[in-house]
């Protein structure tokens, strides 16, 4: 049961090409330290799946600076204009959801169901009438799940066994990918003894973990106003 | 300052017992403008449900951030959860007004903010389902874009965000409810004649016999 992996080992599992969630809304929840050893090993052709694309040479935007992604699913990166500019410019692939689709799709996946029906943005053009039903009398739209092979999370504590406990606004969207993907790598900079973590207090129960790696330090990265400004 | 004038005039429309979505921008300004006892719950998207004002450095926690990357406080009694719960709360429309901001917005409340194709296409983000499951939307932004054209449209041009969606427009320079009538002059700027309004916005304007001053 004991699922600690050094930083090395546990991202060397991911091959080119691979689908990886990562987690985070901003600076919290996003892995920062698993992050920069995928950028060290160079993984390429990489399709991501986050929130948004971090803000210019902090966390996944460095993975893309560096040519290593192919595509990005995402629902907003206006903090990131570089990215945008990779976009319009077709360096990278940019798919667009509404936030909460997008963490939908990630939750139904987890939840080991195939897709939902929905109503957002159904007029707008990121319908596709291929994807409209009718239910009850209800024009709605069919949303698929969304899966992913890796899932990279920052959890704030976590034991050996996997158990996994966000803080504050760093949950966002790590809890569902914790769900969603197939292996999930979660970091944390406080590992504690299998037992400490009090059970109705845990946010992602141990099963859906597959590796933790234990983070000596934080670097200034998770600090975002440290990131961005140098304070 | 523009921007000041629109935050600050948004500032007014807050009540104590709502639950608000305060948008990236000009919309999370406005908090240092309510008084330290309004009894109101901000949402943020990033999953929070009683934002409060931005965190001094000294007692900042890195880990709570608004859905700008602003650190920030929370009011007692609020709640943290994941993006899954966060949007729950807004579908199911328990949100009582969103303010958002704008690249265009027309004379029947149609909204434009998440795709300037080819140019600056930032994403849609929350902004389709706050628009679409909030009754009460509010749109701030300035009156016309940094080359001096209307963002107050007879039709919006750009990709719709939602349609028929706004209900309440502040700009600089106006405020104007979206009715079934059409698009109703409020108040002007102080600073402001009404033909000068009016060559700077391109929607048809109602113009009633009262108009406030701001």
């Amino acid at each position: 049961m004991n699922k600690r992996k050094g930083i090395e080992e546990a991202i060397a599992q991911i091959p080119h090409g691979a689908v990886i969630m990562v987690g985070g809304f901003g600076s919290p929840g996003t892995p920062f330290s698993l992050i920069d050893e995928l950028l060290k090993q160079g993984q390429k052709d990489l399709t991501l799946i986050k929130n948004d694309a971090n803000e210019k040479s902090i966390g996944i935007s460095k993975l893309i600076e560096n040519g290593q992604v192919a595509k990005l699913i995402t629902t907003h990166i206006g903090l990131n204009k570089g990215v945008v500019e990779r976009m319009n410019s077709g360096v990278l692939d940019v798919e667009f959801y509404p936030q909460g689709i997008l963490a939908e799709k990630i939750r139904i996946a987890g939840a080991g169901c195939y897709g939902f029906l929905s109503d957002i943005g159904i007029d707008s053009e990121i319908t596709d009438p291929e994807q409209l039903i009718e239910v009850k009398g209800k024009t709605l739209k069919l949303e698929t799940a969304l899966t992913a092979q890796y899932a990279l999370i920052h959890a704030d504590k976590a034991d050996s066994y996997g158990n996994l406990v966000y803080s504050a606004s760093a949950m966002n969207f790590c809890p569902l990918m914790a769900m969603a993907a197939d292996h999930v790598i979660a970091e944390t900079s406080q590992l504690v003894a299998v037992g400490d973590l009090v059970p109705e207090s845990i946010h992602t129960p141990s099963a859906f973990v597959s590796s933790v790696v234990n983070l000596e330090v934080l670097t200034k990265e998770y600090d975002v106003m440290e990131a961005r400004f140098g304070y | 300052m523009d921007i000041e004038k629109i935050v600050k005039r948004a500032a007014q429309e807050i009540s104590a017992g709502e639950i608000i979505n305060l948008g990236i921008g000009l919309p999370t300004m406005l908090i240092k403008y309510l008084p330290d006892d309004l009894d109101v719950s901000i949402h943020s998207e990033n999953g929070v449900l009683g934002a409060w004002k931005q965190a001094p450095r000294d007692l900042a926690q890195p880990q709570l951030i608004d859905a700008g990357g602003n650190y920030i406080t929370m009011r007692s009694g609020g709640s943290v959860f994941d993006s899954a719960v966060s949007f729950a709360i807004i579908r199911r429309s328990k949100l009582d007004m969103s303010m958002m901001g704008a690249f265009e917005v027309d004379q029947k409340g149609n909204l434009a903010n998440w795709k300037i194709p080819g140019r600056f296409s930032p994403g849609i983000g929350g902004a389709m389902e706050l628009a679409q499951k909030t009754s009460r939307v509010v749109v701030l932004c300035t009156h016309t874009d940094k080359a001096g054209n209307p963002k107050i449209l007879k039709s919006c041009k750009l990709p719709l965000t939602a349609a028929n969606c706004v209900s309440r427009i502040i700009t600089d320079k106006a405020v104007m409810d979206v009715t079934d009538d059409g698009l109703v002059l409020r108040e002007m700027s102080e600073d402001i004649t009404l033909d000068e309004l009016l060559s700077q916005t391109d929607a048809e304007l109602i113009i009633p016999d009262q108009i406030g001053r701001y």
